[in-house]
């Protein structure tokens, strides 16, 4: 048990890191983008506009939080 | 061409960044209590991880192309924000930049303290620190290799652009036969960081259906983008730490 615990926290780490709100906003604009792209919509803008404010946000969080 | 040279250019540097990370340990251990058994768990880590990146390698190239490109890209982007966050963090002056000298200090301090193998036999101490270390190091350049390679296509120059990494850190860390403490680590990572975010979305959104204006000249435009996205976030978190703490923040 001890070794599946450590091996899916390796995981989380490793994918998900400090900030979950990041991640589940990465799967949002991935889901939202694939939407947009499979009803013929040019949705090339969204992952990279996506990444950058959940970027800045997750920033100011941390800078906010160690003020 | 372009995303020849930025895959072998990312997968170099991020190589390299974890190189010296795994290097620090392995010379703090295999100076203070010899080399044999450090070694040993050094070979034993690369061996897995050869392994794991010879057995998925050729096991991902099954995978359609699409479906590939859509999950590494979103792992890759999922894993390039996690590093340029905390480049731009610690470029801020808002974490502590990571110092090689004083890991290495630390490391040699508890590898003194350890108790210590009895004559002749396996010091497991030493074998397990160093095959942890490369292990967990080497991971995360398995993963960027396998992540970069597949996606595009192009493992072997992956591959190759870790393995030239290793050598020279390992050829630098021996000459030196110290930390290699030099070394702009923070300023490596926030490049890994933006190369890694924009293939990310590059493959991501291939995966998910995006037709690229400009085809691969877009990863271009996405590295200028983040780039200077990040560079605008660093300083502005140094303008926030100058007004917070009068003491400049350190690059």
């Amino acid at each position: 048990m001890r070794y599946v615990t450590a091996f899916v926290r390796f995981w989380w780490n490793f994918v998900v890191g400090d900030d979950w709100r990041v991640a589940a906003g990465l799967a949002a604009a991935f889901a939202a983008t694939w939407l947009l792209a499979h009803h013929g919509v040019a949705a090339w803008w969204l992952l990279p506009l996506a990444a950058a404010l959940l970027l800045v946000a997750s920033v100011a969080r941390e800078a906010r939080g160690s003020d | 061409m372009t995303s020849s040279v930025l895959l072998f250019l990312g997968t170099f540097l991020a190589s390299a960044v974890e190189a010296v990370e795994a290097l620090t340990v392995v010379l703090a251990v295999g100076i203070v209590r010899g080399w044999r058994s450090t070694l040993a768990g050094v070979a034993a880590a690369v061996v897995v991880l050869a392994a794991i990146v010879a057995a998925l390698g050729p096991a991902l190239q099954h995978i359609p192309i699409s479906t590939l490109r859509f999950v590494v890209g979103a792992l890759l982007l999922a894993f390039g924000l996690q590093w340029l966050r905390k480049a731009v963090l610690r470029a801020g002056g808002f974490k502590p930049l990571h110092d090689e000298s004083e890991a290495f200090a630390s490391e040699r301090e508890q590898a003194g303290a350890a108790a210590s193998a009895k004559g002749g036999r396996t010091d497991w101490y030493s074998f397990t620190v160093a095959f942890k270390s490369v292990l967990l190091e080497g991971l995360e350049v398995a993963f960027i290799v396998l992540g970069f390679g597949s996606a595009q296509g192009k493992l072997g120059l992956a591959a190759a652009a870790a393995a030239a990494a290793v050598a020279v850190v390992v050829a630098v860390g021996f000459v030196v036969r110290g930390p290699l403490a030099r070394v702009p680590e923070n300023t490596l990572k926030f490049v890994v960081g933006v190369l890694l975010t924009s293939f990310g979305i590059f493959w991501g959104g291939e995966g998910a259906g995006v037709a690229w204006p400009g085809s691969d000249l877009a990863i271009l435009a996405l590295v200028g983008f983040f780039a200077l996205v990040s560079v605008a976030l660093v300083r502005e978190l140094r303008r926030r730490r100058t007004a917070i703490d009068p003491a400049p923040a350190r690059a």
